[in-house]
């Protein structure tokens, strides 16, 4: 440290800090300064009194003014309510079959459906509607119970087996492990993978396994293994497989038999919704 | 803290400024410069430009809710806003280029402020006179009828003129005969008033009452300047070696005197209130009117004109000499103004092919890729691709979608069975678009092979494409 020369009468104030003879004026703040500083501190505490601030044990002070952001939300949901209340109006009311011709009702209606969807629905049938094993794929063109906008639509409001809705679609395939025996299952599992045009493990089973298929499995899925949508039985001459198509899959599907479940919609969503996913699932490339 | 002498303070009031009337070729150009730029800003948003039924007709028109910029023939989509980039890109380097060149030529000719406040300086001479009659105006105290009835006067034509330019801005965003009327019977959208408002206060306080000190204090160009500026920039400067020594100085006491004789001429008309004689500041604009107000003396007296002039830097030790200045071109032409104009040479007519080659119909592809494809229950495999097509025509046109790549690719439209789609005239449309493989074709059952779609317009044949890929099963 270099030498400082002493202090004279009539040397500013200094703090007493000194870096290599570098030292620190100690000016008072400027009033307007501390003034403001003041002023923060008031508002301050006007601010924890107005709006909810200290924690407590199991919530929070709620302040004077009743402020939240639950009910800002609320508030800004309800706006959008009533907002659409008019077209939403629309959508219940009109004609299931006819909405599609309408631009400016199929607009609003598919772009509303893809919230709903993404809401209610993505957790089975994925984001991108593409399904998972035991969750159709509503992008395909393979429907179980119908793929026009009125079956879908039935479909939504009224759920597949489920025991909430009497109108929910109902149909049960039989375990047929305990009516078959394991060589005529094996037989008839080579010959519907045959019929799919996928490549069977053993050739051979195929003429028996038609004969079992024709005893037992043509009632419901026909002749032909086509399907029936009247009672939900998949077609099993294309490619599409819910739960699988490899030998071990289709073994277990024979054997134990599935039953795939879907909640009717009517009770946690307006007509209007309904409509409007139907109307989104049947745009997204595979309705009829 | 005792017997301390308070610090000194860091504010300076501002000195008023009685800019005396003068009249010169500089004058002249400037009035011109003021009625042109003027002229186009109050008029451009009433020319109208017949674009069809279902377009504004307004020649200039910024179309933020609808996010289109029509100017003239041309129509700018929201997509294409990098013209404007280019446009700003230009004007900034326009910008270089004139004041590497001639100094300050943009702050003393051209500059919104240096225009409106001329204008409000002109208002200011019709009603209270000018320079001394102002200066004694401002000097009485008293504020009497007289004094009273001119302010008011002179505020109200400030007000008017401040009006007129807030309302003129916001024609530039909405059809100007509609907003007009609308203005005026109370039904235009606030934003339209607070817009008025904001710019008819910031004009009449820039313009009124601030003035020079927006120039010192608020711009940050004068700053920056001195960046753009070299020894070969003209710019306004006092020939101090022809001038010096003054009448009335120490030295024209003993020494010849020069040919200044210490008129306050160039003091009294500038309108930054500085003297050019103390050299180059930072408060020059160059507006040159000193160079008027100096000549004209200079020709009373008998003396040659130019005392004060654009002179370069270079130039000063060559006539400190005796010797005869460069030529103007010489100045002006040299590498680095040459650069600066190559530049901006090259950003225009890049915009300019940009602008030419731009089609008329577009179209960006998203390819949906939740899931990466579709198997179909015949097992061929789908991939969606949401295509946005953009129709900058005034009339509805018919696209055709194609895709070419894999001849086995086939295309398929949601919601038509036809290959082709309408779009309305002056809208983009969104479109969802398949593209099948039969089963075991190649695209099917490979990872990924590439595509590309073509639109058509039907009605004149133009195309555009856009590149893709298809995702398969990837078994091969």
């Amino acid at each position: 440290m270099s030498k400082v020369p002493p202090k004279q009468e009539g040397d500013p104030n200094t703090t007493g800090h000194s870096w290599d003879g570098i030292e620190e004026f100690d000016n008072p703040m400027p009033r307007w300064w501390l003034w403001t500083f003041y002023a923060t501190i008031v508002w301050g505490v006007l601010y924890t009194i107005a709006y909810p601030a200290w924690p407590l044990v199991s919530s929070a002070t709620s302040g004077l003014l009743g402020y939240s952001t639950r009910g800002e939300v609320a508030v800004e949901i309800a706006a959008v309510e009533e907002a659409n209340a008019a077209i939403n109006m629309r959508l219940a009311e009109a004609e299931l079959t006819e909405i599609s011709a309408d631009a400016e009702l199929n607009s609003y209606a598919v772009s509303s459906g893809a919230a709903v969807f993404r809401t209610w629905c993505a957790q089975c049938h994925g984001s991108g509607a593409a399904g998972f094993v035991g969750y159709p794929n509503l992008l395909d063109d393979d429907w179980l119970w119908g793929g026009d906008i009125e079956a879908i639509h039935a479909t939504i409001a009224h759920g597949i087996r489920n025991e909430d809705d009497p109108d929910a679609r109902y149909s049960e395939m039989p375990a047929f492990g305990e009516i078959l025996e394991p060589e005529e299952i094996a037989s008839v599992v080579n010959y519907v993978m045959d019929l799919s045009g996928g490549t069977p493990t053993d050739a051979s089973l195929v003429p028996a396994g038609a004969e079992v298929f024709a005893d037992n499995c043509s009632s419901c899925h026909g002749e032909n293994g086509l399907g029936d949508r009247e009672l939900g039985a998949p077609n099993l001459a294309d490619a599409i497989w819910l739960y699988g198509g490899d030998e071990e899959a289709l073994t277990e599907t024979v054997t134990y038999s599935r039953y795939g479940v879907m909640p009717p919609w009517t009770q946690r969503l307006t007509e209007a919704q309904i409509r409007a996913v139907a109307l989104y699932v049947h745009q997204l490339g595979g309705g009829e | 803290m005792t017997d301390q002498a308070p610090p000194p303070s860091l504010y300076a009031a501002r000195e008023p400024i009685f800019p005396r009337r003068v009249s010169g070729s500089f004058r002249n150009l400037k009035w011109v410069i003021l009625a042109v730029t003027l002229g186009i800003y109050y008029l451009v948003p009433w020319i109208r430009w017949d674009r069809g039924p279902d377009l504004p007709n307004q020649a200039v028109l910024l179309d933020l809710a609808n996010r289109r910029f029509y100017f003239f023939w041309i129509e700018i989509w929201s997509h294409e806003f990098y013209f404007v980039a280019g446009l700003l890109i230009m004007a900034g380097l326009g910008l270089f280029l004139f004041t590497s060149a001639l100094g300050r030529v943009w702050c003393g000719y051209a500059c919104p402020q240096t225009v409106w406040t001329d204008l409000f300086i002109l208002v200011e001479r019709w009603v209270e006179g000018d320079r001394n009659a102002r200066l004694r105006l401002h000097r009485q105290e008293k504020m009497d009828a007289r004094k009273l009835r001119l302010r008011l006067t002179k505020w109200v034509l400030w007000l008017l003129i401040a009006v007129a330019t807030g309302g003129a801005w916001v024609f530039y965003f909405a059809d100007a005969p509609t907003l007009f009327v609308e203005l005026f019977t109370g039904q235009a959208h606030a934003v339209a008033y607070i817009t008025v408002a904001i710019l008819t206060a910031t004009t009449f306080v820039f313009g009124g009452f601030m003035r020079e000190q927006i120039c010192i204090y608020a711009c940050p160009w004068p700053r920056i300047q001195a960046a753009m500026m070299d020894e070969d920039t003209l710019t306004v400067a006092y020939r101090e070696w022809r001038g010096e020594p003054r009448k009335h100085s120490q030295e024209a006491k003993t020494q010849p005197m020069g040919d200044c004789i210490d008129c306050m001429a160039c003091v009294n008309v500038c309108p930054m209130g500085i003297d050019i004689r103390d050299g180059q500041q930072l408060e020059c604009i160059t507006c040159a009117l000193c160079i008027d107000a100096c000549d004209d003396v200079m020709e009373r007296i008998g003396k040659p004109r130019g005392l004060i002039d654009y002179i370069a830097l270079s130039d000063e030790d060559r006539e400190r000499k005796g010797a005869e200045p460069r030529a103007v071109w010489k100045h002006i032409f040299r590498p680095r103004t040459m650069l600066y104009t190559a530049l901006w040479s090259a950003v225009g007519v890049a915009l300019l092919v940009a602008l030419f080659i731009r089609a008329e119909i577009e179209m960006t592809v998203a390819a949906v890729r939740n899931p990466t494809f579709v198997t179909l229950s015949d097992g061929s495999i789908r991939n969606t691709y949401d295509i946005r097509l953009r129709n900058k025509n005034n009339d509805e046109r018919l696209f055709r979608l194609s895709v070419v790549g894999d001849p086995a690719l086939r295309i398929q439209l949601e919601g038509t069975p036809y290959g082709s789609v309408d779009v309305p005239a002056d809208t983009s449309l969104l479109q969802r678009v398949y593209v099948v493989a039969p089963r075991g074709s190649d695209p099917a059952e490979a990872g990924r092979t590439d595509l590309r779609f073509w639109v058509e317009d039907l009605s004149n044949g133009d195309r555009a494409y856009k590149d893709s890929s298809f995702n398969g099963t990837g078994d091969q």
